[in-house]
């Protein structure tokens, strides 16, 4: 049923339909009105069965998140930003430990200097911690993706971060689809962990591995991503079938076919992309755009058939590797290896910069573009300050 | 189950990890002799009995101090209970009252028939001459081992010192009836009022010969005894006493007793409940150095028996008694008369100086040495220079008590059988004894002794203080159990590493698989029962 | 009067450690050093609270000696539900687990999480915090050995005053860690007005199985702090640590009482009372408060801590003195 909603509470329904037992969060925006949204579907009874359990940070909240899902029970939280960074060691153990939480990140910049708007710093951060980690684009996309997340999350028995740009989808308002229970539950079996605290089985949870095994964990927590890709992209197709419409999967082109250059991002941005590469097109351009929903893992060769034929790919990424420059631009690039295509590196929307499609149309026009480029950077400030930065020592 | 691989493990893994190969120092449990059994001269279990005691199975440990001492009862009344001095708890906060626990269960024992059961048949013969304490008791271990006992005694009744050195009030005669007719069912021959001449007369058809005739020869005093002198000696004095044939002698209302044995107390106690107005003791020493148990002399002095101490009696005329004042000097033991003398008044005086053996029944028997102290010489399985005659008890070299008596008794019965089945006895292979250091006393609560006193009225009926059941469980639960086990688990309970297994029945075993050899299950056992051992 | 000790073959109220079929929690073949006191105290606590529930616990373990000596692949050394996931958070996750079970009708099972010292008066403080504040229903345990001993022996904030450790080695006139009393979580948690919280120590196995089964029953947040002497980190003879253990009781610098909602509502008395002295002169990390040119402040200082724990708990001649 189509409801206006905001985005964090699109996403809290989408979540109550999951039947999580285990809810838990620290507040910080812009992730706290997801958690207002559930809080209040649990008080009111429309969430039955579940916890939700206020925590003193969000080391505590993944941590309680840890411990119902070795338990038993769905457990989900959400953070953002610095949040993430605070249990950064808990993220890192529930991917370890194979347990598949689902959290949602309200993307965010990091500090310092501390920044409350929309960026995918805070994803960057833990990118390599073993959480299979989608971008939605919309609203409903953001609500669509956990309810995916938490059945993918099981069968492969790793933990999920869904990444939601904060504030440009989650304090939003837009139309959105909830479906009913009935077809969630239909979607969603109910969660029957093959692993978990029972004293009818006493199993012991997270062991010490030697230097002899390490290697093997590791290894098979590789192999593991790499398996998923399949099931991903399957779990994409049955949600279209089911729900009519395209969430989730790996990647979702337009305008691919015929595409001399490729514009590649990540969440919301999409949109406004496509809106400059529609008026591009209109004008004569030979323009597409890609969108990654699953970041990790890392869907490489789905990503190489999509760009194979394009003779440029600009990736429009919300973070910055500072020292070396785009990330996702640099994992497209090693992922076109032995094609002739150009990957160009375009630095977008830090801090919640806004990224309009006249930025973009100017920046997918040009001819030449530098290593990396920073759209909208003003030259007016950091021309001083270069001097200031430079070290003349040497 | 599709468990992460290495993350997640079944339980109890680890019991592939013997982490007994860390040690170097391995526990084991020791079993040590505890300080009462130790000195105990019949050699009794006591630590084992009153273990069953705590347990309120009395007759589990009736049993158990049988098999050393026939005479519970008895000794629970007569033992000068060395065991107590010796008793660990001593150095905490009192010793165990163990003689007082025997008593009582030896009561029990009599007040509920118990018997020995029955003896195997009789093979050999074997004759024992005396029927006191020591020959009853061997008579007892033979006639369990299988031989066939006659024991010869010269007075009417049977219990040799226990019925003619010792007091009623201390030992009241159905009590000891009652023990020594238990002995006497087991099936031995009892011939009473047979006064052996000779031993050489008798031998003829025993296999073997055990004489326990005691010491009963009075001491010769080397007081001048004037004409008209009342004197007596003590031992006759109690053999009148249990003589009902015989008259008592009058021994007048101011009395004297002459020694400061156990026998001198008893007289003097003895004429005081005869209707002596007025009895005193006169000994050579301090009262430091009286031989007589520390209880009996107490008891005396509060009868109202005067001690008079480093006195010496030089004559005794009529109704008075020249004493010599000493002087001792006790770091050398130097004892020697002073100038000064005193007239004592005296109606009659009892001499209890120490017995001797009466040689007389040797007579012909050469082979049969007599030491310059008069005893019996024997070798170290107890047989005199004529073979197959053994000699025990007052009558050979030693401590003359009755507990005394009872081992010799005990001892000779097992070199007897010994030398019958043509063996050396078995050697009693003794534990170390297990000392107070050995101990953990902090789970030892405060518990102090409560002494009891046997001073009663003034008569020859004795006190009754046995025990009631729970005071016997109660005062047995005292017993440290020094040197052996007595499955209080701290070993069990504190191992860090689980390396001691206790079984259903409660024993417990190391297991050297698991066990690091720290140490704590040995600084932890309260009764020094376990200690630590290099590993091979 | 039957003596103290952990059995009596004669009573029948005796510890769940001398029973021939305790559960042993923590089984044999675990890796910690000998006359580890934490090992034993781990199995004590967790053997009563097993009996006390009928074996149905499940456990949260912090990191520290105890995770790692107990569960290192392929060797797991725990018969119960058993889960490590961090450092800090075991208070948190246990809450998790908690409310899992809850979730799952299974309240019976009763939810301990346990660590080390630093695991929770230092790094995990604000998860034990918040699981307190939150009352959730979980049983956390404290195995004080008063510093970081898998690590190599450094200073918590619970080591006491005056004591050697590797960060605080006494040179010149620096006599060890500062004169503080080292962090007193109980106090801290009975600030949280928690139902239950109570000490104990592996100097006294009865009055720590008591408290252990009594606290497993309590519905919401309990805190139970157990002191587990450490030959290694406080140097002294490995056969000594329920000698070491019982001598900081008797000595009052380690006062056992239990407390309901913040008010103490019982002490544990002093058996026979000794000199904080006779307690710190077995232990090398105190070595240095002995030595010919050693102040005598130090252990005035440490006499002192100990005579005002005997008059707060009332640990000498009842709660009248």
């Amino acid at each position: 049923m189509l409801h206006q909603l905001e985005g964090s509470h699109a996403i809290a329904r989408a979540l109550a339909l999951c039947r999580p037992g285990v809810v838990c969060a620290y507040p910080i925006s812009p992730q706290t009105h997801i958690l207002e949204g559930l809080e209040e579907l649990i008080r009111s009874g429309k969430l039955q069965n579940c916890e939700y359990l206020n925590v003193e940070s969000e080391m505590g909240a993944l941590s309680v998140a840890i411990g119902g899902e070795a338990a038993g029970v769905r457990s989900y939280t959400a953070t953002s930003s610095q949040g993430l960074l605070y249990m950064i060691e808990a993220v890192y153990n529930a991917s370890g430990l194979e347990l598949p939480i689902v959290m949602t990140l309200g993307n965010r910049a990091l500090g310092s200097p501390i920044n409350i708007w929309n960026d995918h710093s805070d994803a960057m951060s833990v990118r390599d911690s073993g959480w299979i980690m989608f971008f939605a684009e919309t609203n409903q996309e953001a609500a669509d993706l956990h309810i995916l997340a938490f059945g993918i999350a099981e069968k492969v028995r790793c933990p999920v971060i869904v990444n939601v740009d904060g504030f440009i989808l989650t304090h939003a308002y837009d139309r959105v689809d909830i479906p009913s229970q009935e077809e969630v539950d239909e979607f969603l079996p109910p969660y029957a962990p093959s692993v978990s605290m029972d004293v009818d089985s006493p199993i012991a949870i997270g062991t010490m591995v030697p230097p002899e095994y390490f290697m093997e964990v590791r290894h098979l927590a590789h192999r593991k991503h790499e398996d998923s890709l399949a099931m991903i992209e399957c779990a994409g197709h049955a949600f279209e079938e089911k729900f009519g419409r395209i969430s989730g999967g790996l990647l979702r082109g337009y305008n691919l076919r015929n595409a001399d250059t490729i514009v590649v991002a990540m969440g919301s941005v999409a949109g406004t992309i496509k809106d400059a590469v529609d008026e591009l097109n209109q004008e004569g351009g030979k323009f597409g755009e890609l969108s990654l929903v699953c970041y990790r893992p890392f869907p490489e060769e789905a990503l190489r058939n999509s760009l194979k034929n394009a003779k440029r790919v600009i990736v429009v990424e919300k973070s910055l590797a500072v020292g070396i420059g785009g990330i996702l631009s640099r994992e497209i690039e090693l992922a076109m290896k032995g094609c002739d295509v150009e990957v160009i590196s375009v630095i977008a929307g830090l801090g919640g910069r806004n990224i309009t499609k006249t930025m973009l149309k100017e920046c997918f026009g040009r001819k030449n573009h530098e290593k990396t480029t920073f759209l909208g950077l003003r030259n007016d400030i950091i021309g001083d300050q270069y001097r200031r930065i430079s070290n003349d020592d040497c | 189950m599709n468990k992460p691989f290495a993350t997640v493990l079944g339980p109890s893994t680890s019991l592939s990890n013997k982490t007994g190969s860390w040690r170097t120092m391995r526990p084991e449990y020791v079993k040590m002799l505890p300080p009462c059994n130790a000195t105990c001269p019949a050699g009794e279990d006591i630590q084992q009995w009153l273990s069953f005691s705590q347990e309120g199975r009395f007759r589990e440990a009736w049993d158990v101090m049988v098999k050393d001492n026939p005479f519970p009862a008895t000794m629970g009344r007569i033992c000068y209970h060395t065991c107590e001095k010796a008793c660990n708890r001593g150095q905490f906060d009192g010793a165990v009252n163990i003689n007082l626990i025997e008593r009582s269960i030896g009561d029990i024992a009599i007040a509920n028939e118990w018997k020995f059961g029955t003896a195997p048949e009789a093979k050999k013969k074997i004759l024992i001459i005396g029927g006191g304490p020591s020959g009853l008791s061997a008579a007892y271990f033979l006639r369990k081992l299988g031989y066939g006992v006659t024991v010869y005694e010269s007075n009417v009744k049977l219990g040799g010192m226990m019925r003619y050195g010792v007091p009623r009030y201390r030992l009241p005669g159905d009590i000891m009836d009652a023990e020594i007719r238990r002995i006497i069912d087991l099936g031995v021959e009892v011939v009473c009022s047979k006064r052996v001449r000779s031993v050489r007369e008798e031998i003829c058809g025993f296999d073997a010969v055990y004489i326990a005739v005691g010491a009963y020869r009075a001491a010769k005093t080397s007081a001048e005894i004037a004409d008209g002198a009342n004197v007596m000696d003590a031992v006759d004095l109690f053999r009148k006493l249990e003589d009902a044939a015989s008259s008592l002698p009058d021994f007048g209302k101011k009395v004297v007793v002459y020694g400061g044995g156990n026998t001198a107390i008893d007289a003097a106690r003895t004429v005081l409940r005869l209707g002596a107005e007025s009895v005193k003791i006169v000994y050579r020493r301090t009262i430091n150095n009286l031989s007589a148990h520390e209880t009996e002399i107490h008891d005396a002095l509060a009868e109202g028996i005067e001690i008079m101490c480093l006195r010496t009696i030089d004559s005794v005329e009529k109704g008075k008694v020249l004493l010599s004042v000493m002087s001792y000097d006790e770091e050398n033991d130097i004892l020697s008369k002073t100038d000064k003398t005193d007239w004592l008044p005296a109606d009659s005086v009892i001499f209890a100086i120490g017995q001797s053996l009466d040689e007389g029944i040797l007579k012909e028997m050469s082979e049969i040495s007599v030491s310059e102290q008069g005893v019996i010489e024997i070798d170290k399985n107890m047989m005199t220079g004529a073979k197959g005659i053994f000699a025990g008890g007052d009558a050979i070299m030693g401590k003359r008590t009755v507990t005394h008596a009872i081992g010799s008794g005990k001892k000779a019965a097992k070199c007897i059988d010994a030398y019958l089945q043509g063996q050396e006895p078995m050697a009693n292979v003794k534990n170390q004894t297990a000392t107070f250091k050995r101990l953990n006393t902090v789970y030892f609560s405060q518990d102090p002794r409560v002494d009891v006193s046997r001073l009663g009225d003034i008569s020859f009926e004795e006190k009754d203080i046995s025990y009631s059941d729970r005071e016997i469980v109660a005062e047995a639960s005292r017993c440290f159990s020094c040197g052996n086990c007595f499955h209080c688990d701290n070993c069990y309970g504190y191992c860090p590493d689980n390396a001691i297994r206790k079984h259903p029945d409660g024993s417990l075993e190391i297991n050297l698989d698991y066990c690091k050899g720290c140490g704590i299950c040995v600084a932890e056992c309260p009764c020094g029962s376990m200690k630590m051992t290099l590993d091979e | 009067m039957s003596p103290l000790t952990i059995g009596n073959r004669l009573a029948k109220n005796v510890a769940v450690q001398s029973s021939s079929d305790r559960p042993n929690c923590l089984t044999s073949g675990h890796r910690a050093c000998q006359g580890c006191g934490e090992a034993l105290g781990a199995r004590c606590v967790l053997d009563a609270a097993y009996v006390a529930t009928k074996g149905k616990i499940a456990v949260v373990n912090a990191t520290g000696c105890l995770e790692v000596f107990s569960c290192v692949y392929p060797e797991n050394s725990w018969r119960v539900p058993w889960l490590h996931s961090l450092f800090g958070n075991a208070p948190a996750v246990a809450a998790g687990v908690a409310a899992a079970f809850r979730q799952q009708g299974k309240e019976d099972v009763r939810v301990i999480a346990q660590g080390g010292d630093g695991a929770l008066a230092d790094i995990g403080m604000g998860c034990l915090s918040g699981m307190f504040e939150r009352d959730d229903d979980v049983l956390c345990v404290c195995y004080d050995n008063q510093a970081y001993m898998n690590t190599g022996v450094q200073r918590s904030g619970a080591t006491p005053a005056f004591a050697r450790t590797a960060t605080t080695l006494p040179t010149g006139n620096y006599l060890g860690n500062d004169a503080q009393t080292g962090k007193n979580l109980p106090k801290i948690a009975m600030a949280h007005g928690i139902p239950y919280v109570a000490t104990a120590s592996v100097g006294d196995i009865r009055d720590l199985e008591k408290k252990a089964a009594k606290a497993i029953r309590i519905k919401g947040a309990k805190y139970l702090h157990v002191h587990v002497p450490c030959p290694l980190g406080w140097g002294y003879p490995t056969s000594e640590t329920i000698k070491i253990a019982r001598a900081a009781i008797q000595c009052g610098l380690f006062p056992l009482f239990e407390a309901e909602h913040g008010k103490i509502v019982e002490s544990t008395p002093i058996k026979e009372p000794i000199k904080v002295e006779d307690y710190l002169r077995g232990q090398r990390r105190f070595a240095h408060l002995f030595g010919k040119n050693a102040p005598p402040e130090a252990l005035a200082a440490l006499q002192n801590t100990a005579d005002n724990n005997i008059r707060e708990y009332a640990l000498v001649g009842g709660a009248d003195e």
